[in-house]
């Protein structure tokens, strides 16, 4: 175990009382409690953390924070195994595992970094020029290729074994960062009573607080952070959520936000989610984000060991980590010399001060009471080291260049507001030519800007506009603000800045963006080839494509467009920023709609029942159906079915068919309204009596088909298909409320209220008459086919018969209150016991179906019309319904559409297949003979063939004539007759028995 | 997005399904021509700015619903309840 060499003796918002053992490529360190992996890795001198994506060069810590482009790792192993994670803002937590990504076999010894040296291969657009040809070679030879070369982390493959949750938030005002102008912005509002939620990234609020030395009222700003974290704590309205970003702005103040619930920790502890995603409907929001640091184009500006002078003071101040022995400073503003000052506070040595800026005395003097050498007006031309900074290449302002050496160069150039997400419904950010940044432009409704992420970049700002935005916010929203409380004061600061956006004349490659291996000869490359519009620009070079979104480097490509280009850099463009902020796992987004529970799966109120018997379940729209009931010795599933449909035809079966869609409609009106959706008549059918119908949508084909029972003069029950039951309702609604509102009818989905069984076979009546009571007469003359009336059963309990079939036998269907439905079924399985009754599933009732030639779901399937169908009889020419012009255009009504016959197999023994397509015999098998197909097929155990349903030119005209099935996907290529779709009982008999 | 439904106050989109353009007149009666019933099923404009549009409140009220949305920035100007327009033509 190593002994932490870069930690300092003391300070640091760590807790060195908490040691915490991790490991970084099987090498095993510790660090403490409040570290960040990158902080950890830094105070026990590790460096090298990373391999670039292209180049394979060399790759250290940039940055302090979420805009990290260089130091991703693979966080934990096995199934948790997450790729291309920042060390930046990764929790150190004891136990935690790393490895670097990106290299082979080694970190430090990676044979791709050969990469580099035929770079020349590989800028930009070299994927677009170099592999077009020939096309063939792409997908075998050059992806498989690139793939390995390039390319981040490695997916865990398995499935992750946490689990992740979906949540929903309402607030008055949603605070987006917990920095200063954030805290004392939720502070405001909250002292209203306002509900508020503060969400913060980081793991401990206080933003740029916590790296940084800074006074507030003539204090340590720790002790106004300590106090304001108190009083918001207190504030029972006010909600803080650490290790939560906000990650996108949707419609109408909606936001987006992930929590980290356990990443901090090995493994979620027992019931709780590794992350939850937030949906944040907010009244007003503040973005309080605060600002990224800008990084400087120079070559070698990858070496590890170069970083952001804003993440150093970060390192120093929060972590008590130093990260390098002898420091260099390259500044193009006042903020880099607050790390210098930083730096020698806390006892490190800083060689030099290179500040892009002419001469001033007041720095000069204070260079010399830091001890460190000053290049006012010069320029860090190179960085050189391989797998470690060793030295810089300074050219001062003379143009004298000199060689310096030293383990780390800070680099400031200025800081970019992080106004991401005032952009993400369409707002342009706006160039400051003060500032030279782009700030907020167009802000969407609802949302502020506060501090540094609105451009106001000095601390005293950033507390001022948090209460002053806070308490507008709040007053908005419907709370008095109490008397502000005056913002106190803090220490004083500069901001002077001369942006530098590259510099020339160094020796090897600078990058722009470090992600993406993007360098300036990249652009230069893409303005000389016409790529010069801000769009092409990125999609030519890759800049500012990867996980980082260009954090550090969007800015630095623009102002080189801009140069190359002579333009400024607002001519040049913007960069258009989009949802997400950063990246967020799918997981998150997907809660635990994954798996079996993608989608709510309904059940049918027999549901238990048919478990018990054994059944296979099979999903019916939401539904889970059981498909047969397996009894033991049966080989396959056909054997069972074969039985099933064999036990109906000769005694009595019964069946679920609760799923069915239900919709109960009333009022004076209610049979006007069923002429005017379904395509035949309803006017004259008398109370207690059921019918087939037919609807189509407007269009003309046909919707969706049930029968219908007038229960009462002004009373109707529809019934739908198990998948259509939603959409025949909306459409109903629809019908209803937008075209015909003038109608005196009410409609409501009983579709759940209902359990529904049909007993279907010669001994249904027998059977029923074991469970209805015996006050009702079911005698064929009493209770005909399709009679649908009321009955009681068991004893008093109130049920609805109707005799209708699906099967073609004798047969009804019992409706009797979902809660009655398990003991309907053990009633009716008691009464059918002497008679053989068999349970049977939808398998055995499409068989049965098939048998009969009723359409179903397969025929139903949106481009087929009543008269495909062969349902053309019952469209009534007397009214006006859905779908009856559009269903006469010419080409629907045209003779040689195909229409609905049966098929059968000229071989007894083939098998038919659905989806095989129809071919004239001897005709080539092509799209210019393709006649029709087959919509359903069955083996019937009572012709002891297979038989088909299916569409055909021409018919029933063709009945008797043979054609080809043709089905490539499965091989099949048979002949088959065209029959009648009815293949048992034609004159039905067996119905009116 | 948020819509806030006469009956059942602000709710998410995600309760709501869209159809299209509301102010659409279906051709009624046996009178009615193919050409206009063509129309009205196919024909369509494509605003950018105010669009009137139909959405069924499914996992609410069931009321289908005349939303006024700016089809460029999503804003919502008005909502009304599609029945209440005609309620003076009740029969």
């Amino acid at each position: 175990m190593s002994t932490q060499p870069f930690r300092l003796a003391s300070g640091g918002l760590i807790d060195r009382g908490q040691q915490l053992d991790f490991s970084f490529d099987g090498a095993s360190y510790r660090g403490y409690a409040g570290d960040t992996l990158a902080s950890a890795l830094l105070a026990n001198g590790v460096r090298l953390v990373g391999r670039s994506f292209k180049y394979h060069r060399p790759r250290g810590i940039l940055s302090a924070g979420p805009e990290e482009p260089n130091a991703l790792v693979e966080l934990r192993s096995g199934a948790r195994r997450e790729p291309n994670t920042r060390a930046t803002v990764v929790e150190l937590f004891g136990g935690l595992t790393a490895a670097s990504q990106n290299r082979w076999p080694s970190l430090a010894f990676d044979l791709l970094s050969i990469n580099g040296l035929v770079s020349p291969a590989l800028v930009a657009g070299f994927y677009y020029k170099t592999f077009m040809w020939p096309a063939s070679f792409w997908e075998k030879l050059y992806e498989p290729l690139i793939r390995r070369a390039a390319g981040l982390g490695r997916a865990a493959g398995t499935e992750d074994p946490d689990h992740y949750e979906k949540a929903f938030a309402f607030c008055d005002l949603l605070v987006i960062g917990g920095g200063p102008a954030g805290l004392s912005a939720a502070l405001a509002a909250g002292r209203s009573g306002a509900r508020v939620i503060l969400c913060d990234e980081d793991f401990r609020l206080g933003g740029r607080l916590l790296a940084e030395k800074r006074e507030i009222g003539g204090k340590p700003a720790s002790e106004w952070l300590a106090a304001t974290l108190a009083e918001l704590a207190s504030l029972p309205e006010v909600r803080i959520m650490p290790r939560t970003t906000v990650f996108g702005l949707y419609d109408h103040g909606i936001y987006g936000a992930v929590e980290r619930v356990a990443d901090h920790l090995p493994q979620p502890p027992a019931h709780l989610p590794r992350q939850r995603g937030w949906r944040i409907q907010a009244k007003r929001a503040i973005l309080a984000a605060g600002a990224l640091e800008r990084p400087i184009v120079f070559a070698g500006n990858d070496r590890p060991g170069v970083m952001l002078a804003g993440a150093v003071r970060s390192y120093v101040n929060r972590h008590g980590v130093l990260p390098g022995r002898e420091t260099v400073l390259f500044t193009a503003g006042d903020d880099g010399w607050r790390t210098a000052r930083d730096i020698a506070a806390a006892g490190g040595k800083v060689a030099a001060i290179v500040d892009s800026r002419p001469a001033d005395p007041a720095r000069k003097a204070l260079a010399d009471k830091l001890g460190a050498r000053l290049f006012a007006g010069g320029a860090v031309m190179g960085a050189r080291g391989g797998r470690q900074l060793n030295g810089v290449t300074i050219r001062d302002a003379s143009g004298a260049v000199s060689e310096l050496s030293c383990d780390l160069l800070a680099v400031s150039n200025g800081w970019n507001p992080t106004l991401h997400l005032t952009s993400h419904q369409n707002g342009k950010p706006a160039w400051d030519d003060g500032l030279q940044c782009f700030v907020p432009g167009t802000v969407p409704a609802g949302l502020a800007v506060a501090g540094s992420a609105a451009g106001r970049l000095t601390l005293a700002q950033a507390l001022e506009d948090g209460a002053r935005l806070g308490s507008e916010a709040a007053v908005e929203t419907g709370f008095a603000t109490k008397l502000a409380e005056p913002v106190p004061a803090t220490d004083p600061e500069t901001n002077g800045l001369s942006p530098v956006w590259r510099v020339s004349g160094g020796r090897g490659k600078a990058f722009v963006d470090y992600q993406n291996d993007v360098t300036d000869k990249d652009v230069e490359l893409a303005a000389r080839e016409g790529f010069r519009p801000v769009e092409h620009l990125k999609r030519y070079t890759t800049l500012g494509m990867a996980t980082d979104q260009g954090k550090t480097s969007n800015l630095s490509g623009l102002a080189i467009m801009a140069e190359q280009t002579g333009r400024t850099i607002p001519q040049t463009g913007t960069t258009t920023f989009r949802p997400p902020y950063t990246p967020v796992a799918i997981g998150a987004l997907a809660g635990h709609h994954r798996g079996k529970d993608f989608r709510p799966i309904r059940l049918a109120p027999t549901h238990d029942w048919s478990k018990e018997q054994g059944a296979v379940f099979v999903e019916a729209g939401q539904w889970l159906r059981a498909q047969y009931y397996p009894r033991p010795g049966e080989a396959d599933w056909l054997t069972t079915v074969n039985r099933e449909v064999k036990a109906v035809r000769a005694g009595v079966g019964l069946c679920d068919v609760s799923t069915l869609g239900k919709i109960d409609i009333q009022g004076a009106d209610a049979a006007e309204f069923l002429e005017r959706v379904y395509i035949n008549g309803w006017k004259a059918l008398p109370i207690g009596k059921a019918r087939y119908g037919l609807m189509l949508r407007e269009d003309g084909f046909v919707m969706d088909d049930g029968t219908t029972s007038r229960l009462g003069e002004t009373h109707f029950l529809m019934t739908t298909t198990t998948a259509n039951a939603g959409k025949v309702m909306q459409h109903l609604e629809f019908c209803h409320q937008v075209l015909w509102p003038e109608l005196d009818i009410r409609m409501v989905s009983v579709s759940e209220q209902w359990a529904q069984v049909a007993i279907a076979g010669p001994k249904a009546r027998e059977t029923l008459r074991g469970v209805v009571d015996a006050e009702y007469d079911l005698s064929n003359e009493a209770f005909p086919y399709l009679a649908a009336r009321p009955v009681t059963v068991g004893g008093g309990i109130p049920a609805r018969l109707f005799r209708i079939s699906f099967s073609g036998e004798l047969a009804y269907e019992l409706a009797v209150p979902a809660d009655y439905g398990d003991a309907m079924m053990r009633a009716l399985m008691q009464a059918g016991a002497p008679l053989g009754i068999t349970p049977y599933g939808t398998e055995a009732l499409g068989v049965m179906r098939i048998e009969k030639g009723h359409v179903a779901g397969n025929e139903l399937n949106g481009q087929t019309t009543a008269r495909d169908l062969g349902l053309g009889r019952m469209v009534s020419s007397k009214k006006d319904f859905i779908g009856r012009l559009m269903a006469g255009r010419q080409a629907l009504v045209e003779q040689d559409r195909p229409a609905f016959v049966g098929f059968k197999p000229v071989e007894p023994g083939q098998r038919l297949r659905a989806g095989a397509h129809f071919i004239g015999i001897g005709k080539p098998a092509a799209m210019e003979h393709d006649e029709g197909y087959m919509t359903s097929v069955a083996y019937s155990p009572h012709l002891d063939h297979w038989m088909g349903l299916g569409l055909i030119r021409g018919g029933a005209a063709r009945i008797g004539e043979r054609v080809r099935a043709y089905d490539p996907v499965r091989n099949g290529d048979i002949v088959v007759e065209i029959c009648s779709p009815v293949f048992v009982d034609p004159e039905g008999a067996r119905l009116h028995g | 997005m948020r819509i806030t439904c006469p009956h059942c106050g602000a709710r998410d989109a995600q309760e709501f399904s869209y159809l299209g353009a509301a102010d659409l007149q279906r051709p009624e009666g046996m009178a009615a021509s193919e050409a206009a019933m063509a129309d009205y099923v196919y024909q369509r404009d494509n605003p950018a700015g105010v669009h009137r549009e139909l959405w069924y409140h499914g996992a609410g009220c069931h009321a289908w619903l005349v939303v006024t949305r700016d089809t460029r920035s999503h804003a919502i100007t008005a909502v009304e309840v599609a029945k209440a327009r005609k309620a003076g033509a009740a029969a």
